[in-house]
């Protein structure tokens, strides 16, 4: 296929008037990869204190129908899981990202809740994960894969449960990429990318059937966010 | 898919005069201009951001070799393939040695219109690969043996009832007494019937709404989740894009996102907007252990730099068809091939050829609003006034339009003999509409007046009023 490669470079420099571009001008592109300049970024958010953002973030994600609870500290949410379940008529079952941060919360006050850790198969209804970040301007959650976070959790259940850390909300998606720029240590990109970033907005749904909007296409049917304000 | 394009025209009357259409395309009418004038209200920076997308495309199809290479040289790094193919048949060629060295049998696909483009399911049935569409409305029109009639809702044409029919034909493993009535049951039924398709798939396939050179990654935006299924349950993704999704930066990305959802729907942002960038990394619990892109040529290339460049700035958000009256009352399917709309009556005779598609450029009456919503600001209007002249130079116009025009050209470059013939016509014209002040028909041109009248000229002409003016010295 190298022959093709080397033919549609040729063509798009030959529509272009001009050979490959000179070294200098090359640098020059380089330099706009790196320095990650920020195009125009609305208001709408970034002009808000931290409450306001974590307001705002709460209010647009129940715009699309995801269900928000904020609770006052990190050992109230087994607690708000379980209210929660119970509220849906769902079993107490789950299950949850393999992560350290979620391992620390007092589970064992909660001891009928069924817990197994790990990725999601086909008979899973219920998914309980951390994320990376919570983008106010748009009510969006930030979820990147890992060896601790496997993507499945967030499509195959029927309900996901995300835990969002109040210093988590940020503005906007720009403060979402200095995040995974940050996760690596340094601007030593695309090492830095997880396999899979997922921008969630509410739960699935799908207007392809005389554009009335149906929730749970393929993927979560409902999608319940537990805030925890900083203390 | 073999273009019909051809046969706009009785594609259109056909169009037209079926019920059933009229009723559904009745309902996408308002709906998605409505809910796109409310997101873009809500965004004061919506101007704003426009004119940022645009420059941001602008810049980087006037460096597209670089941006490639780039973009290559990152998805290699992050341990994912790059297929460069130069044309439709070796795309096809491409997808199916990636799906042959796996052993595939099954390959289910999120919505892409580069794989409509490249015909890519025909062509995986005939080498015995059952290809399985996620989205509900590709998965519709799968059913049914029809292409898209849109490019982000690919069933707008059909009412429920008709996918009731589809359904029922198609899942004979289910009661037949069942109901299926409401939206909602025919959503739960698809879900039902695909899931075990999603776990079984060999290879997933999606498209890309951008691919971003700074990191090797490509994005994919969806509602429904089926994207994200297809893609992170099978071992292989493959992924089909053409040249000029290229994006330089995810700050880039990020500003066009914030057009595509509110152009494309209304939505403030879609479900689910994915970035992926290689296959699973080692400690992994999911995710694809190979990822592929087929990176797909098929005339982009022909449009750069020439006067039709601006459509590569297209990010496909179904906007100008949303809003074009000629979309509007005949549907996707008249304009005969896989891109509808005003965008289509662009991009289509790039793709196919001015003779095949001769007349999408031809169907519109330049109203502006595709234009006008584009979240590109591309010049659609523009682009199809100069296919109508390509096609013009090129003979492909009826001969009697051509004759009529040349004659009217001819006159018209001849002021004292043009003043003269539309004097003369004005007054006649005027003299035998006297009466009624209007016509109901002319000669010469009933195809004009068969669906309106023709006013009767009153008086002078306007060059005879505006001599008079200058005259009278009141020019102003």
């Amino acid at each position: 296929m190298s022959a093709a490669r080397d033919d549609i470079l040729g063509r798009v420099r030959d529509a272009l008037k001009r050979g490959p571009l000179d070294p200098e001008q090359a640098q020059e592109l380089d330099r706009r990869l790196a320095e990650h300049r920020r195009n125009l970024v609305p208001q709408r958010a970034a002009a808000l204190d931290h409450a306001g953002r974590v307001a705002l973030f709460a209010a647009m994600a129940e715009e699309v129908q995801a269900t928000v609870a904020r609770v006052a500290a990190p050992d109230a949410v087994p607690e708000e899981v379980a209210r929660y379940l119970a509220s849906e008529n769902l079993p107490a079952e789950l299950v949850m990202a393999p992560d350290p941060a979620l391992d620390t919360l007092p589970w064992e006050t909660r001891p009928l809740l069924r817990i197994r850790r790990g990725r999601a198969e086909a008979g899973d209804n219920v998914s309980l994960t951390p994320c990376l970040a919570a983008i106010a301007e748009t009510g969006t959650l930030m979820l990147v894969s890992g060896a601790d976070t496997p993507t499945t959790l967030n499509f195959l259940p029927d309900t996901h449960i995300v835990v969002v850390r109040g210093e988590q909300v940020v503005a906007s998606y720009e403060d979402g990429w200095d995040l995974i720029r940050a996760r690596a240590g340094s601007s030593n990109q695309p090492q830095a990318m997880p396999r899979t970033i997922n921008f969630i907005t509410g739960p699935s749904r799908t207007g392809d059937i005389e554009q009335r909007i149906q929730l749970g296409a393929h993927g979560p049917r409902r999608l319940h966010i537990i805030v925890i304000d900083e203390s | 898919m073999q273009p019909t394009s051809r046969a706009f025209q009785a594609n259109a009357r056909a169009g037209l005069a079926n019920d059933t259409l009229q009723k559904a395309l009745a309902m996408a009418r308002t709906g998605f201009p409505l809910k796109r004038a409310e997101a873009v209200a809500r965004l004061p920076e919506f101007e704003d951001l426009r004119e940022a997308g645009r420059a941001i495309k602008d810049h980087t199809l006037a460096h597209l070799d670089f941006y490639l290479e780039r973009y290559e040289r990152n998805v290699l790094v992050s341990g994912g393939q790059v297929h460069w193919v130069r044309n439709a048949e070796e795309a096809r060629a491409a997808v199916l040695a990636i799906c042959r060295s796996v052993g595939a049998k099954t390959v289910t696909k999120g919505k892409s219109m580069v794989a409509e483009e490249i015909a890519l399911n025909d062509f995986l049935e005939a080498n015995e690969i059952t290809a399985v569409e996620t989205d509900l409305g590709e998965y519709i029109i799968q059913l049914r043996h029809e292409p898209p009639s849109h490019i982000i809702a690919p069933a707008i044409h059909l009412v429920k009832e008709q996918v009731a029919d589809a359904f029922r034909a198609a899942h004979t493993e289910l009661d037949p007494a069942r109901v299926l009535a409401d939206p909602r049951q025919m959503c739960d039924e698809a879900r039902e019937v695909l899931r075990p398709r999603f776990l079984a798939a060999d290879v997933g396939i999606t498209g890309a709404n951008f691919l971003v050179a700074e990191t090797g990654s490509s994005i994919i935006v969806t509602n429904e989740g089926n994207g994200d299924l297809t893609q992170t349950l099978p071992r292989v993704h493959i992924v089909m894009a053409s040249l000029e999704k290229i994006v330089p930066t995810l700050e880039d990305a990020a500003t066009l996102l914030r057009l595509l959802a509110r152009s494309a729907t209304g939505q403030e942002f879609s479900s689910y907007t994915t970035v992926s960038t290689g296959p699973r990394r080692p400690g992994d619990l999911d995710g694809p252990e190979q990822y592929h892109v087929v990176l797909l040529d098929n005339g982009r290339s022909e449009l750069l730099g020439g006067e039709f460049q601006d459509m590569l700035r297209c990010i496909r958000c179904a906007a100008c068809m949303n809003h074009c009256p000629v979309y509007s009352a005949v549907g996707g399917h008249a304009y005969g091939w896989v891109y509808p709309g005003p965008m289509g009556a662009v991009l289509t005779p790039s793709l196919i050829g001015i003779g095949e598609a001769g007349h999408l450029p031809n169907a519109s009456t330049f109203c502006g609003r595709c234009e006008s919503v584009c979240p590109m600001k591309i010049p659609l209007p523009r682009m199809m006034r100069h296919w109508r002249e390509r096609e013009f130079a090129q003979r492909l116009s009826p001969k009697a339009y051509r004759s009529g025009l040349s004659l009217w050209a001819w006159v018209a470059r001849r002021p004292a003999l043009y003043r003269v013939a539309f004097g003369l016509a004005g007054r006649v014209l005027g003299w035998a509409g006297r009466r009624r002040g209007r016509f109901r028909s002319l000669p010469l041109a009933r195809g004009w007046t068969l669906v309106r009248d023709m006013p009767a000229p009153e008086g002078r002409t306007f060059h005879s009023l505006w001599a008079q003016r200058q005259k009278a010295g009141s020019g102003r």
